[in-house]
């Protein structure tokens, strides 16, 4: 079945916007709806909408690294934030926090639960594209 | 990179990797004058302490011992494996499995808690697994790997619980605190039960008989994995736990009437099963079954001189045995074949290789000089001092050794000695790093001969004084004098020599005893393992029968039937109001529900795949938009975006897998019993959700992370801290969950068959 124009038109105006928001929707996750895991499924979504537009080749492309290796980078993500308080004679997984100076005098407060987030999202993300990719390779198969 | 380049940059980051247990040996061989004049460290860390489990070691002699040996053995064959692994396209893992190995076993050794030593037996046990079955195309190490995952696998379960069992008794995990409440754990009720479960570890993890058949088999690994399970971990695991233990549990009669028994079966059965093989590792496998009933015969000895007899044929054990393992290694690699009737004069070709074989095999069948004339002689003196049966446990020794040094004068003449013409072609000695370690290990096994006493002194002394503190003193020297042990030692030596030389006989005769035998155990574990596949088969029938509609059926059928029998069983429950506790508007919450409804009646009765995936989504959709509403932000966006993917996901295989687009005819009983358990599952979902929350909800948790959220977790969105930081772990462990699901759920699509 080949894709209809206006579903890749749409993808390709639709899929950067996708992006930027699952990116907007992890980072904002801590103080306001959004997440990790919310934000890796936007991403999904939009991945997904580029597979059936253009292809799981055009995706894998897109990505650069397979998947498969986006979960594994999660998982050691998480594993590290978590060993990281350590060094600081905490338990495993206690949030760290440091205040980091911006220029213009920003102030952000950044810790590791946040890169715990990341990880999530690389996982989540990792997980369901592992699977759409796979279907659509079988489905271009046959 | 060229393919060529690649591999040479993988052989020199291997080659690399010996540093690690070049270093760890250095480092243990440092502390040996500390560990002689007595001196033991002890290091914790906390990791479950309300359980009383600790990440606890101890570093006294016994562990030491083990760990230069561990290390000692594992340079060598890290080395020699760089070179024998050239060109394998799987190098990279074969290391980080050989070293994995190594650390479980170093692990092994040292723990002094038993919960960490029992996380380092399983770990030995798993990447045993792996290496066993590296050369995993092949069939037979698949089945070699699992036999001795399946063997040694349900030893480890027996040891977790004869370790819980001895927390019951002795108050505690820590087996050096373990030793001064031995009296107490002796006379307890449940010795007996902890004695059983501990040799039932012991004995598969050191294939002990009648768990001794996974061990000859297991020789299907890589030659270098073969010699470092065979002389230096893995087996040894079960020896050393037994001498571990030996003051916490030993010293009664049925711990030395057991292991002097089965030591002395399995030293038997190994040394004559030897004899008759032709496979190079075979007949290697089996003098390791001999050796390692010896070791447990003698650790069945309650004196002084057998528990030192037993240490130091260990490590006369673990020099010739890696030596003989890792040549013939070589030997396959350079000619091509194990088989021993096809080799031949290896002597002249292979010179290097030739030494490493002569000074192993002298030593194991005990010849003056070598340090396996030493380790003879006090297993002699050790076999006499036996507490319980002293003759059966001598004549299994002179028994057993008579065997071996016949085996190992087969080994030497029959390969490397006698001419042969079958292997065909010239044949050239391996490269350096291949036969430098078979020749230092081999070598060893002479200066120690020469130096006996210093051995004893620095090595077996702080040993055995770790788990079994005497003032005694054992003097290890080449002469004593005419005595028994030395009478004995011409008995074997005769012994062997007159089975070498009738060897022919012997080997039919052995045959015809075995064919005898109404069962080995191999056909035993081979049976029991047909039984259990064809129970599960015959289950997997029934249960699941491949039609996801019965799956369902049968799920929501026993939903229905297990709460529907609880609340009735519980007697009457009151129904609240319907509209009680809802922060909607009425009016709104009618919409939205209005809005499902006819959602859900579309899904049901709509013709179009498409339309029912929609109805679907907008379904979704409409229980997300409640949750907006009764203020759960974070919940509804979540919903929103599965319910979106969902329909995705279900519009790429649904709507273009051919075949699926209709639904199959099904008559009108059956739908009309679809129908009435969809309806029954409906209700008894509503009922439940109306009548669980019973009463106000408690809301201490909520005021809980309101009040801390900001201050301790620097966020405002109480979900997402309570999910990366307040309950981090447990959202650790589900992404790990959805993880391992993505990875089972492409292999089920990969290789999904294809129907035609």
């Amino acid at each position: 079945m080949k894709p209809s124009l206006i579903l890749k038109t749409a993808t390709r105006l639709l899929v950067s916007l996708i992006l930027v928001f699952s990116v907007y929707l992890l980072l904002r996750g801590h103080n306001a709806p959004g997440g990790g895991f919310a934000g890796a499924l936007v991403a999904a979504t939009g991945f997904a909408m580029y597979a059936m537009a253009e292809g799981a080749a055009s995706v894998r492309q897109a990505l650069r690294v397979g998947p498969s290796r986006l979960i594994v980078a999660g998982i050691f993500l998480v594993i590290a934030t978590g060993l990281v308080p350590m060094f600081w004679q905490m338990p495993f997984l206690t949030g760290k926090w440091w205040q980091i100076s911006l220029f213009n005098n920003m102030e952000i407060t950044l810790g590791t639960p946040f890169f715990f987030d990341l990880g999530v999202y690389a996982i989540v993300l990792g997980a369901i594209l592992t699977l759409i990719l796979a279907l659509e390779d079988k489905m271009e198969e046959s | 990179m060229t393919p060529k380049a690649r591999s040479r940059t993988t052989d020199r980051l291997a080659r690399a990797t010996s540093i690690l247990p070049l270093i760890l040996f250095l480092a243990a061989a440092a502390r040996i004058p500390a560990l002689a004049a007595g001196k033991t460290w002890r290091f914790s860390l906390d990791w479950a302490p309300s359980l009383g489990i600790h990440l606890s070691f101890l570093f006294d002699g016994l562990s030491v011992f083990f760990v230069l040996i561990v290390t000692g053995i594992g340079f060598f064959v890290t080395l020699y494996a760089v070179t024998y692994l050239h060109g394998h396209s799987q190098t990279g893992r074969f290391f980080f499995f050989l070293h994995a190995f190594m650390i479980s076993m170093l692990g092994l050794v040292c723990a002094d808690n038993a919960i960490c030593l029992f996380v380092f037996w399983e770990m030995t046990t798993l990447f045993s697994f792996l290496l066993i079955g590296f050369d995993h195309e092949k069939e037979a190490s698949r089945k070699a790997a699992r036999q001795a995952l399946l063997v040694t696998g349900a030893g480890g379960l027996a040891l977790l619980v004869a370790f819980l069992l001895m927390e019951q008794a002795a108050g505690t995990f820590e087996i050096s605190r373990m030793v001064p409440v031995a009296g107490d754990i002796k006379n307890h009720t449940l010795y007996l039960p902890i004695l059983v479960l501990i040799f039932l570890g012991a004995f598969t993890k050191s294939a002990q008989f009648p768990f001794h058949f996974w061990l000859p088999n297991a020789m299907a690994a890589p030659a270098p994995v073969s010699a470092f399970l065979h002389s230096a971990t893995m087996v040894k695991g079960g020896i050393y736990l037994l001498a571990r233990l030996h003051p916490v549990l030993g010293g009664t009669t049925p711990w030395m009437a057991t292991l002097v028994i089965v030591g002395a079966v399995t030293a038997i059965f190994g040394a004559v099963t030897a004899l008759g093989q032709t496979d190079l590792k075979k007949i290697l496998a089996y003098t390791t079954l001999t050796g390692l009933g010896i070791m447990t015969l003698l650790l069945g000895g309650e004196t002084h001189p057998s528990l030192v007899a037993a240490m130091t044929f260990l490590l006369v054990h673990a020099l010739y045995k890696s030596a003989l393992f890792l040549a013939a290694g070589i030997v396959d690699h350079q000619t091509g074949t194990r088989d021993i009737r096809d080799l031949g004069g290896l002597m002249r070709p292979m010179p290097f290789t030739a030494a490493a074989v002569f000074a192993a095999c002298l030593s194991m069948a005990g010849f003056p000089l070598f340090f396996g004339f030493i380790g003879k002689e006090i297993m002699y003196q050790g076999t006499l001092a036996e507490a319980m049966m002293p003759e059966l446990a001598t004549f299994a020794a002179v028994f057993a050794n008579g065997f071996m040094t016949a085996v190992a004068g087969i080994l030497m003449m029959q390969a490397f000695i006698h001419k042969n013409t079958t292997v065909s072609g010239p044949v050239k000695e391996a490269g350096l790093s291949m036969w430098i370690g078979p020749l230092v290990l081999g070598a060893t096994g002479i200066v120690f001969g020469i130096v006996p006493d210093m051995v004893g002194t620095w090595l077996i002394c702080p040993a055995v004084h770790a788990f079994h503190p005497s003032e005694e003193h054992i003097q290890m020297a080449l002469y004593h004098g005419i005595n028994p042990p030395l009478l004995l030692s011409a008995v074997t030596i005769t012994t062997g020599c007159l089975l070498y030389l009738w060897r022919r006989p012997a080997i039919k005769g052995i045959a015809a005893i075995f064919r005898t035998l109404p069962a080995d155990a191999t056909g035993i574990y081979e049976y029991l393992l047909d039984g259990v596949g064809k129970v599960a088969r015959f289950q997997t029938r029934i249960i699941q029968n491949g039609s996801l509609h019965r799956y369902l059926y049968v799920i929501c059928a026993f939903f229905v039937f297990l709460a529907g029998f609880s609340y009735l069983r519980g007697g009457a429950v009151a129904l609240p109001a319907l509209w009680s506790n809802t922060p909607l508007p009425a009016a709104d919450l009618g919409m939205l529900m209005l809005l499902i409804a006819v959602a859900a009646i579309t899904v049901v009765f709509s013709r179009s795949v498409l339309l029912a995936i929609c109805a679907l989504g907008i379904m979704g959709a409409g229980i997300a938009m409640i949750f907006l509403r009764s203020g759960a932000p974070d919940l509804a966006l979540t919903q929103l975006l599965v319910e979106t993917l969902t329909v995705i996901i279900v519009a790429v295989i649904l709507l273009r897998l051919p075949g699926l687009q209709k639904s199959g005819n099904t008559g009108f009983l059956k739908t009309a019993m679809n129908a009435v358990l969809a309806v029954t599952v409906g209700l008894m979902m509503t009922f439940m959700l109306l009548i669980e929350p019973g009463g106000p909800p408690n809301d201490s948790l909520t005021r809980f992370f309101e009040e801390n959220s900001y201050v301790a977790a620097h966020g405002r969105n109480i979900v997402n801290v309570i999910l990366v930081d307040f309950r981090g772990f447990d959202t650790m462990g589900e992404i790990i969950v959805v993880a391992a699901a993505a990875l089972a759920g492409v292999a089920l699509i990969r290789n999904r068959k294809e129907t035609p």
